[in-house]
């Protein structure tokens, strides 16, 4: 495996969903390609962040007009 | 396809179940999520029941993050908040479709999703589709490579990671925003992916691939020298 085929498979090699032969094809890339190697790196890392994020709170407002359509919806002084 | 107001039973099965359903893998990378309690199914049965407190747990449960979805997708207050509560509306009205094959959340996630597609579409007519065929794969080696240490995301403060990643967010293409969404923030599978936006395995995985390289460049603007710009 070349260097475009890891970051064509750099995906499903992250998220283990790479058919086992190709894996080692790749890990065997990774062994000799450094940079291959600091870009599968990054990019897991840059997932681990985002998956990581934490929604904001939800503005008051925002969700008192929430609860409002829902006890419309689902009866007065139900939500 | 996506936009008729959409909302999808648990016995949905597109056309290419039959492929999909051979490609759903776990994902050993990502840390059982916590999105799923073990007392959703409870809540969920009670609420089908006519508890509308049970319903209530799962909304204050779950609104912050629906509303991140809402607004990551449609990039937009006013929408946002519209389509979030047009979910637990639906989600609500249509409880008795759901009979427990998946998590409630991804079912809820999809009917969001589904509404925030259809404002952002309504919006934005002609400006991006998910239909279109997988891209070729010619230039997506990356090209800025520098070292960023072993753990780059603690030299800055969570607030401005976090502003980082709204930023890249809103200004990523819908057609890559949508997939990277679901897949990483939201947690669905690329199958469940796949199902929500009514698109192929491939286009998924092409667009996630392409999402997640442009996030990785991005952070590396901010990482490479071992300080936020």
């Amino acid at each position: 495996m070349n260097c475009k085929g890891v970051i064509r498979e750099l995906s499903n090699y992250i998220d283990g969903e790479l058919d086992p032969g190709l894996k080692t094809e790749l890990e065997r890339h990774l062994e000799h390609c450094e940079d291959c190697t600091m870009i599968v790196d990054q990019t897991r890392k840059s997932v681990e962040i985002l998956c990581d994020s934490r929604p904001v709170e939800l503005p008051s407002d925002v969700r008192s007009r929430l609860h409002a359509a829902l006890s419309k919806k689902i009866g007065p002084g139900q939500t | 396809m996506l936009d008729a107001i959409f909302i999808p039973e648990e016995g949905y099965k597109p056309e290419f179940w039959g492929i999909l359903s051979t490609l759903s893998t776990p994902n050993p990378h990502r840390l059982p999520s916590s999105i799923a309690r073990e007392d959703e199914h409870l809540l969920v049965a009670a609420a089908k029941k006519g508890d509308a407190t049970a319903f209530e747990e799962l909304v204050n449960r779950y609104e912050d993050k629906i509303f991140r979805l809402t607004k990551n997708i449609t990039g937009n207050h006013e929408d946002a908040e519209d389509a979030m509560q047009d979910a637990f509306l639906k989600a609500y009205s249509h409880l008795q479709d759901f009979h427990g094959d998946s998590r409630f959340y991804t079912w809820l996630v999809r009917i969001a999703a589904n509404e925030s597609l259809m404002r952002l579409r309504r919006r934005r007519p002609n400006q991006f589709s998910l239909d279109e065929p997988v891209e070729g794969d010619t230039d997506l080696m990356p090209r800025e490579l520098e070292e960023w240490g072993p753990s780059p995301e603690q030299g800055c403060a969570q607030a401005e990671l976090q502003a980082i990643l709204a930023d890249f967010i809103e200004k990523l293409d819908p057609e890559f925003r949508i997939v990277l969404i679901l897949r990483d923030l939201e947690e669905l599978s690329t199958q469940e992916t796949a199902e929500a936006l009514g698109i192929s395995v491939p286009a998924v995985k092409s667009r996630l691939l392409r999402a997640r390289l442009k996030l990785r460049e991005k952070l590396n603007r901010h990482f490479r020298r071992g300080t936020l710009n």
